[in-house]
């Protein structure tokens, strides 16, 4: 009797994980279907005539006829949409105007730029933030607390790109301790073979040290600056996670025993509070996909914002689309990812699902 | 009653009247937000920028657009003569433009604001009262634009409409009002079932009634809060747009173009560029100042 009773709530609590999934796909899916049709509307309203963009305004009109149709144009709207829909699954998304080349190809080669530059980006946001705001939360109300929030308040306040423009000036131009704009020197292009197009992992990889001294003197600066916005965020959550933990009764029960007080601060309490943080850490991930676009153009940073930015001044829609969609499904995927780690890291919620 | 103070009168736990107990009400706020000398520092700044908004006339010295001589007086460093900043490669008074650009400034936040709390307001009040399919539908659509970053939305959206102040508005409008229908939703459910609302809807109240009359109201103070918050994002994706050349369009003294004007002559004329970032950093840190405070005083659920 007890042993099929529990064998029942085994199931049914499979079947409950099972239908979580499929809800949380069926969002995910939605949330994807949205996206194209905002991308495909925005598409649809450009004042840019898109036969003039492919023939030019030489052509004769039988031309631009025979263009119009095979753009699919003339068909009703929700066919056309359909036909982007196929095409986007595909992973067709036109051919850019400017290169000349299919976008995917174009977003391939410029992404691991961008993914390099937030990854460094957010390592330092986390190795900072996270300490700072558990010395914020510990220091409660007293000098070093205030320090950290105002620190953090002229991050949220500061536009990135006049912040990069000064550090420029300040690190390259003036103290030279940087090198400048791109993402390596010329001399040193072609000096490593790409393997994964992430310079620091290659030129490591192939154990050619000068080469990963260049790039690491071109990447530290706009990583850091992205990784003092990201810090900024970080470094909030984590003492307001800190300070609900300090507060709680196992704090107590520890210092009572006797446990040193580092250990309760570090060990005891910072666990219970890097639950959330994964989470935190996950969406300023994100995040800095937006402020990569500023920042690689003041960088000259050949990445994914760099290549949108300036497919929005040639008003090369269809790449802009192709870019705006390839990061909101990254903005989607790493929304679902910092959900999923939620579940799977918190013991609670873990039992409840 | 002549005895009283005006202090007394505002403090008294026996208001004889509707207005005394109100205004009681936000003199008692404003003690409370007056103590915090950060968020007084912010609202100083807010107050200040709107002033140089409407007396940007009287204030700035030269014309915004117009220049003065090529010859002599392109990129004078700051506080030369009466360049109180220094001037431009158009010899344009840096000053002047950015006392200009002020407006410019507090019209995208205005306008951003009046256009994207009510749409918040509407959504998430509807999603939340009705609730069924209507509440599906509807966040679905709200999840679909926070999909988005911010400033990617407003760029593919500035793409397509084409460049300019207004159409950076509508887009900034467009990806903002997301936070403010889930904010809205959110307190809508908590108020949705009162007895306020039944007794309401039993004096035969239409839903549309009981949304504008009863339920938004109630909603209005965090939302408010919640836009105070976001407007230095609005400030600085507006100047984000601006840097990339797709806000306001030149000459207009808009301060992100004129950053990115500034830029070509960063190593040898570093004020061009650095001023305007002076600027938007003041008032940015002011809107934050001002909505952290704000948020301690009207919402103690935040407060730690």
């Amino acid at each position: 009797m007890a042993a099929s009773f529990s064998r029942g709530g085994r199931e049914s609590a499979l079947l409950r994980v099972l239908w979580t999934a499929v809800k949380i796909l069926a969002t995910v899916a939605l949330t994807f279907l949205g996206l194209l049709v905002v991308t495909f509307l925005i598409g649809r309203v450009v004042p840019v005539d898109p036969v003039l963009a492919v023939i030019g305004d030489r052509a004769p009109q039988s031309v631009y006829d025979r263009v119009y149709v095979e753009l699919g144009l003339d068909r009703p709207l929700y066919e056309q949409f359909w036909i982007y829909l196929q095409k986007v699954l595909a992973g067709d998304f036109g051919e850019s105007f400017l290169t000349k080349r299919a976008i995917v190809d174009d977003i391939a080669r410029v992404f691991p730029a961008t993914l390099e530059l937030a990854t460094v980006g957010i390592l330092i946001g986390t190795c900072f933030g996270i300490p700072l705001g558990v010395w914020a939360a510990v220091r409660q109300g007293r000098l070093a607390d205030q320090f950290v929030r105002v620190f953090g308040l002229i991050g949220y306040s500061a536009p990135i790109f006049w912040l990069g423009l000064l550090a420029l000036l300040a690190f390259y131009a003036r103290l030279h301790w940087v090198a400048g704009p791109g993402r390596i020197d010329i001399a040193f292009e072609y000096s490593i073979t790409p393997k994964t197009g992430l310079l620091l992992l290659d030129s490591a990889m192939q154990g050619k040290w000068d080469v990963f001294a260049n790039v690491f003197s071109h990447i530290i600066l706009p990583a850091a600056l992205l990784g003092y916005y990201s810090m900024a965020y970080i470094s909030r959550m984590t003492r307001s996670f800190m300070l609900n933990e300090l507060a709680q009764e196992y704090v107590t029960t520890a210092r009572v025993k006797g446990v040193p007080e580092w250990r309760i601060i570090w060990i005891h309490a910072l666990r219970n509070a890097a639950v959330p943080l994964v989470t935190v850490v996950a969406l300023s991930y994100a995040n800095l996909l937006e402020g990569s676009v500023l920042t690689e153009t003041v960088f000259a940073w050949p990445g994914l914002g760099q290549y949108l930015t300036n497919s929005l001044q040639n008003s090369d829609m269809n790449a802009v689309l192709g870019g705006t969609l390839v990061i909101g499904a990254i903005f989607v995927g790493l929304n679902l990812l910092s959900d999923l780690l939620y579940n799977l890291l918190d013991p609670r919620v873990r039992r409840q699902a | 009653m002549s005895a009283m103070t005006r202090h007394e009168w505002l403090l008294s736990d026996r208001p004889t009247s509707r207005r005394q107990a109100r205004l009681g009400q936000a003199y008692r706020t404003w003690l409370s937000f007056r103590t915090n000398w950060l968020a007084m520092v912010g609202l100083g700044i807010v107050v200040a920028l709107v002033l140089v908004a409407l007396f940007a006339n009287v204030i700035a010295p030269y014309d915004p657009v117009l220049g003065g001589d090529l010859r002599t007086e392109r990129f004078l460093p700051p506080l030369t003569g009466n360049h109180l900043l220094g001037t431009d490669d158009l010899s344009r008074d840096i000053f002047s433009r950015i006392v200009h650009g002020s407006r410019l400034t507090l019209l995208v936040v205005v306008l951003v604001a009046v256009i994207a709390t009510p749409i918040g307001l509407l959504v998430g009040t509807t999603a939340g009262y009705f609730g069924g399919w209507v509440d599906t539908v509807l966040m679905r659509i709200t999840d679909i634009f926070l999909a988005f970053p911010r400033l990617i939305l407003a760029l593919a959206f500035v793409a397509a409409l084409g460049p300019g102040i207004e159409n950076a508005i509508i887009a900034i409008a467009i990806t903002s009002w997301p936070p403010y229908a889930r904010l809205a939703r959110a307190e809508t459910l908590t108020i949705r079932d009162s007895d306020f609302i039944s007794a309401a809807r039993l004096q035969g109240a239409s839903s549309a009634r009981i949304l504008w009359g009863h339920v938004t109201p109630l909603c209005l103070s965090s939302v408010i809060i919640r836009v105070t918050l976001d407007m230095a994002g609005i400030i600085l994706t507006a100047a984000g747009l601006g840097f990339l050349g797709l806000g306001a369009q030149p000459p207009q003294p808009e301060w992100g173009a004129m950053i990115a004007a500034g830029r070509r002559f960063l190593i040898d004329q570093w004020w061009v560029a650095t001023m305007p970032g002076v600027a938007i950093f003041i008032v940015s840190l002011g809107f934050n100042l001002l909505g952290d405070g704000l948020r301690d005083v009207l919402d103690p659920k935040a407060r730690k």
